[in-house]
């Protein structure tokens, strides 16, 4: 105590630490029966930096190459120590991240947490969900096992059906006409140097943002504390949250080790470009309900190509829930009761179509 | 936290002595846990050992391919060996690591020296280290010609 005393004097002297950290001591959160979704991003933000960790420590062993990827990543399930929980940990750990990602965007979108002055937090917020399912993607390919191979063949054949660049956008992804080698660097290239700068700079400008505009309170809740002062409640970000979102980020951990040591996570076989598909290839689960859907569309709707068709509307719907705050109007609005009605519709959609192409398969 | 307040009145020591053992609980909890996660870091940190593969003898070279005055690196399990045919027509094989700070060395045919060009040190034909920063002399080889080819083996040390 008394050298932790010393040295915030130390750093008190030269940085004007007290000052620093001044912010700390000022920041509420709200406190309220809907409180327990502000734990949400939080706990993104913790798998992430597990993610981050986990992912430093494959470095050291696996090798980025068609000929070399399968076998390292099987040397670090089987040959060094404690390496397929460490492995096991990034691919669990890659799915709870997701997962968390989704359900803290449904949480601030029903909790309309995106209105003025958050517009740009939301914006922030969505392209990051999007980083996030591109380290998925990009991911999946590593181990170049046969599921993974197919589902990048498949994933990036879709790309291709993107109007007017769709073709230069899977040369571009796949590094050339085919998956093979080549597609496997970039893919790793994207994953290990490229995502993680991003996703790095996004994240401090949307944890900036959450700063600078403080936690929002639903809109009803403000109504009622509008009426009635008296039950408005707070408590202290430091100590009081963060003591909290730690016990939540212990909590998490839990779950991802129980989860990563009781189903370590398969490998499968090694992918072989010139072997047919096997049965059952299918994308992530998070990239499920995109996959279905498309897989349940006509070849052809009026004049176009079906698989073009759905590529197109899922694309306008991505640009439509990236504007939403600028759509919503006040709180109290009808437009308002329309987006929180569509977002429910996209929740029911994606489980639907999750779980349909779980039962189907 | 105004959990004073709701409990039983009782002696302030008994308070601190509870205190403390909760103190005492959860810190040695977090360390403990604390523990679980690095260790299996530490041990992930530490490359699992790899048999070396290539097995005490290798087959250096064919008779015939060195000329007299020449050396030829070989392969002897994951490290460089140094295979020299003598002006007399004699072989020699040694490790090609150079003692000093693990640089390949060479055979210098001008100089009928083994030269490690890192940091100018030498070895003679047997391996001794006779100039320049070298510490040690390179291990020196046991070399067998079995028809056609040059068997190089290494010495076990008992």
């Amino acid at each position: 105590m008394r050298l932790w005393r010393l040295l915030r004097d130390w750093l008190d002297e030269r940085f004007g630490w007290a000052e620093l950290t001044a912010f700390l001591r000022k920041k509420t959160v709200p406190r309220h029966r809907y409180s327990v979704w502000y734990y949400l991003g939080g706990i993104t933000l913790f798998l992430f930096v597990v993610q981050v960790c986990t992912g430093t420590l494959l470095l050291l062993y696996y090798r980025p190459s068609s000929s070399e990827a399968f076998r390292s990543v099987q040397y670090i399930m089987t040959e060094v120590e404690f390496g397929w929980l460490v492995r096991s940990i990034h691919s669990w750990g890659a799915n709870l991240m997701i997962f968390a990602a989704f359900a803290h965007m449904f949480s601030v979108l029903f909790l309309k947490a995106y209105r003025k002055p958050r517009e740009l937090t939301w914006v922030s917020g969505m392209l990051l969900l999007l980083l996030v399912l591109a380290f998925g993607f990009s991911g999946y390919l590593l181990p170049w096992n046969t599921l993974a191979f197919f589902a990048t063949k498949v994933g990036t054949d879709i790309v291709a059906q993107v109007p007017l660049v769709g073709d230069w956008l899977k040369v571009f992804l796949r590094g050339g006409e085919e998956v093979t080698g080549a597609t496997l660097t970039r893919f790793f290239g994207f994953h290990v140097a490229v995502l993680p700068g991003l996703t790095t700079l996004l994240l401090i400008v949307h944890l900036l943002l959450v700063q600078r505009f403080g936690i929002s309170v639903p809109p009803s809740l403000e109504a009622e504390w509008q009426a009635l002062p008296p039950e408005q409640r707070e408590m202290k970000f430091f100590p009081n949250f963060l003591l909290r979102e730690l016990m939540a980020w212990y909590v998490a951990l839990g779950i991802l080790g129980a989860l990563a040591a009781l189903a370590p996570w398969k490998l499968g076989t090694e992918a072989d470009p010139f072997a047919p598909a096997p049965a059952g290839i299918r994308p992530e689960w998070y990239f499920l309900f995109m996959f279905e859907t498309l897989k349940l569309l006509p070849a052809r709707i009026w004049i176009f190509e079906g698989e073009q068709v759905g590529v197109v509307a899922f694309g306008l719907a991505a640009v439509v829930w990236l504007l939403l705050p600028f759509l919503d109007g006040n709180a109290a609005g009808r437009r308002a009761r329309w987006i929180t009605g569509l977002g429910f519709f996209a929740l029911a959609y994606m489980a639907g179509m999750t779980l349909y192409a779980f039962l189907m398969g | 936290m105004a959990k004073t307040a709701s409990m039983p009145p009782q002696g302030n020591e008994t308070r601190q002595g509870r205190r403390r053992f909760v103190e005492w609980l959860l810190g040695g909890s977090l360390l403990a846990s604390l523990a679980s996660f690095f260790y299996p870091v530490l041990r992930y940190l530490i490359p699992p050992e790899r048999a070396d593969l290539g097995s005490d003898t290798v087959v250096a070279a064919k008779v015939g391919e060195l000329k007299p005055n020449s050396g030829k690196i070989f392969r002897f399990g994951n490290r460089p060996g140094l295979l020299i045919r003598t002006a007399d027509g004699e072989y020699r094989a040694m490790s090609a690591t150079c003692t000093h700070l693990d640089c390949t060395v060479q055979y210098r045919s001008d100089l009928h020296q083994v030269w490690c060009a890192c940091h100018n040190g030498f070895y003679d034909l047997n391996g001794r280290n006779i100039a320049g920063p070298p510490p040690r002399p390179l291990d020196s080889y046991r070399v067998q010609v079995r028809g056609e080819e040059i068997v190089v083996t290494r010495h076990r040390e008992v």
